[in-house]
């Protein structure tokens, strides 16, 4: 007898957990062929908010953590990734009708890229902090710092689209509300399911899933994000409109792609640096 | 507030219940007992109501008028109480329509620092004393520690039961006790400061030692009655505030005097404090709604509520950066 089809639910993920979205709403996700997949959650302004509140109250934490365990964390979720390959690469194939060959080199992308930002923890202070020379008894020495809660609209890459966004965000030491790709967002959720089981602490990552035009306002003007990374955002109208929200409280935003980015070249460290404020202390010589 | 003193009133009619340890007992146990299930129950429905836009906007403000906003660390010192007087005066400094809160409540020690600050901006001073929060010394040292605070200026008194007294029985030593310490609150100007008794519900164990412990300050005079001391867990809840509240309603039905309400410890949210306010509503009725009748013992709530009322005026969600730490 063959078993019942039961269509999951997938919920958002915020502060280590997986609740629905707090109005109660789903949309439908279907699949490259127009078939019913799965129902997600779409969520609200609330829902936004109360993963900024996780993200902030996680931020300490994590920044506080050394680079080297930053890095190790990341390379864990490389790691379980990899031990959940075939769910992504058949969600992959269902939700963007890929070949099952296309599907593969988009997940081990994904995976090499996790353990490539994973290998910068510990080497980007190396490379954009200084001891810079000054006329005076000094030690100056600049070094990199994470920004706080950045916001990210995640670009349409399902998978390795997502990981290529969020990785540099906490490589750095930030925390992130992720919006999830609007018309393939099981996949993200599916990765949340891998973050929460790979010893990175609940509310690091935040994975909403929605409408983007919907959620990423709230996100933009609010006063508690630090930083908005409009990489998926398709709209010029809307990408204007989220920068100016963003410009209240002097947001860093990392604006819209002119072009479709090309998802399986090496990253260069732009993403990491987008994200981090240069310390400077002056240090008197001798005492 | 009612120009009928406690002690008056109670004078008049309680005056064959307090007479004596038995009749007290018989009084207090006489009182109907709580249904557990059904004042959970109640009081979860009446967390469930939606308060939004107007509602919500005129809540917050009056939340904010009802805050005594409260320091009782070891650690704290002048400044920091300086610091939270200031922030009673003008919450949001940023608003010149946000409204102050009703008090700052600190120890004894701290009341001439305070009251220095606050002036006459309208804004008092609570002080907690007997022995705040164990209340474990004999009763001449409580009173002194009363005394102490309300001759440095305390407007009110925040005093704690015995509550090793209370779970044995000895109601008549708990009544005399509030009555003494409601007369050291006098004053020689012959004002008197506010007497707040504190239960420190959590330790209370029933709701029947709720509704008890009520009846029972009630009777000896205290102004108000208040949940908690903060420092014990669970402290303030809403089926014990709801509990308190049916007998300041029933007291009034029965003496036509009006006794205050004071849930403190652990309520953190704006979305907890409206919750509250609705209950206050329901329950006791809108005469409660006063930050006469009805205050808040809390420190982290001021904050959300300064966060919400921005958000409300601004449309955009704020951040914990733009408020101060207390």
């Amino acid at each position: 007898m063959a078993r019942i089809d039961v269509k999951k639910t997938y919920k958002l993920y915020i502060g280590g957990a997986f609740p629905r979205s707090e109005s109660g709403r789903t949309y439908l996700v279907n699949d490259a062929k127009g078939a019913l997949m799965a129902n997600a959650s779409q969520a609200s302004r609330k829902d936004a908010r109360d993963a900024v509140v996780a993200a902030r109250k996680a931020f300490g934490g994590w920044s506080g953590r050394t680079a080297y365990n930053r890095g190790q964390v990341v390379y864990r979720i490389a790691e379980v990734l990899e031990g959940r390959r075939d769910q992504f690469v058949a969600e992959l194939r269902a939700s963007e009708g890929v070949s099952a060959s296309k599907a593969n080199t988009a997940v081990d992308a994904a995976i090499d890229r996790l353990v490539w930002y994973a290998g910068w923890a510990d080497k980007i202070t190396q490379v954009v902090g200084t001891a810079n020379p000054v006329a005076g008894p000094y030690f100056n020495i600049s070094s990199p710092e994470p920004t706080g809660v950045v916001a990210v609209v995640a670009p349409r890459g399902p998978l390795l689209g997502l990981v290529s966004v969020v990785a540099p965000i906490i490589t750095t030491g930030n925390t992130c509300v992720v919006i999830a790709s609007e018309p393939h967002p099981l996949t993200a959720i599916t990765l949340g399911e891998v973050m929460a089981t790979s010893d990175l602490p609940g509310g690091v990552v935040n994975v909403l899933t929605g409408s983007a035009a919907e959620v990423a306002p709230w996100l933009a003007s609010h006063m508690d994000v630090n930083g908005l990374d409009l990489t998926g955002v398709e709209d010029p109208a809307l990408a204007t409109s989220l920068e100016e929200a963003a410009a209240d409280n002097l947001k860093r935003v990392r604006r819209a792609p002119l072009v479709e980015v090309d998802w399986l070249a090496t990253p260069g460290t732009d993403r990491m640096t987008d994200w981090l404020e240069t310390k400077t202390v002056w240090h008197p010589i001798g005492i | 507030m009612t120009t009928t003193s406690a002690s008056t009133a109670s004078a008049g009619v309680f005056d064959d219940i307090t007479s004596s340890e038995s009749s007290l007992r018989r009084f207090l146990h006489g009182l109907p007992g709580v249904d557990q299930v059904g004042a959970e129950a109640r009081a979860a429905s009446l967390g469930t109501r939606s308060i939004k836009t107007t509602a919500k906007a005129f809540a917050i403000d009056l939340a904010i008028r009802m805050v005594d906003l409260t320091t009782l660390e070891g650690q704290d010192t002048h400044g920091k109480v300086r610091a939270l007087a200031s922030k009673a005066m003008r919450p949001d400094p940023a608003d010149p329509s946000c409204p102050a809160a009703a008090a700052v409540c600190v120890y004894p020690d701290m009341v001439a620092t305070a009251k220095q600050t606050l002036g006459d901006s309208g804004v008092n001073v609570a002080a907690v004393a007997t022995a705040f929060p164990s209340g474990r010394a004999a009763l001449d040292i409580k009173l002194a520690d009363t005394r102490d605070a309300v001759e440095a200026g305390a407007d009110e008194i925040d005093m704690v039961i015995d509550r090793g007294a209370f779970l044995s029985g000895r109601y008549q030593q708990v009544y005399d006790e509030i009555v003494a310490v409601r007369e050291a609150c006098a004053r020689p100007d012959g004002h008197s400061a506010h007497l707040k008794v504190i239960f420190e519900t959590g330790e209370l164990q029933t709701y029947d030692n709720v509704r008890r412990a009520s009846w029972l300050a009630m009777m000896a005079g205290g102004h108000f009655i208040k949940t908690s001391t903060g420092k014990v867990q669970p402290a303030a809840t809403l089926p014990v505030t709801m509990i308190m509240l049916e007998a300041v309603r029933d007291y009034r039905e029965m003496t036509g005097q009006m006794i205050g309400v004071k849930p403190a410890g652990g309520i953190r949210t704006s979305k907890d404090a409206i919750k509250y306010l609705v209950m206050v509503n329901e329950v006791a009725g809108p005469d409660w709604l006063d930050p006469d009748w009805f205050r808040f013992g809390a420190s982290t709530l001021l904050n959300d509520l300064l966060m919400q009322r921005t958000k409300m005026q601004t449309g955009r969600y704020s951040g914990p950066d733009y408020f101060t730490l207390d």
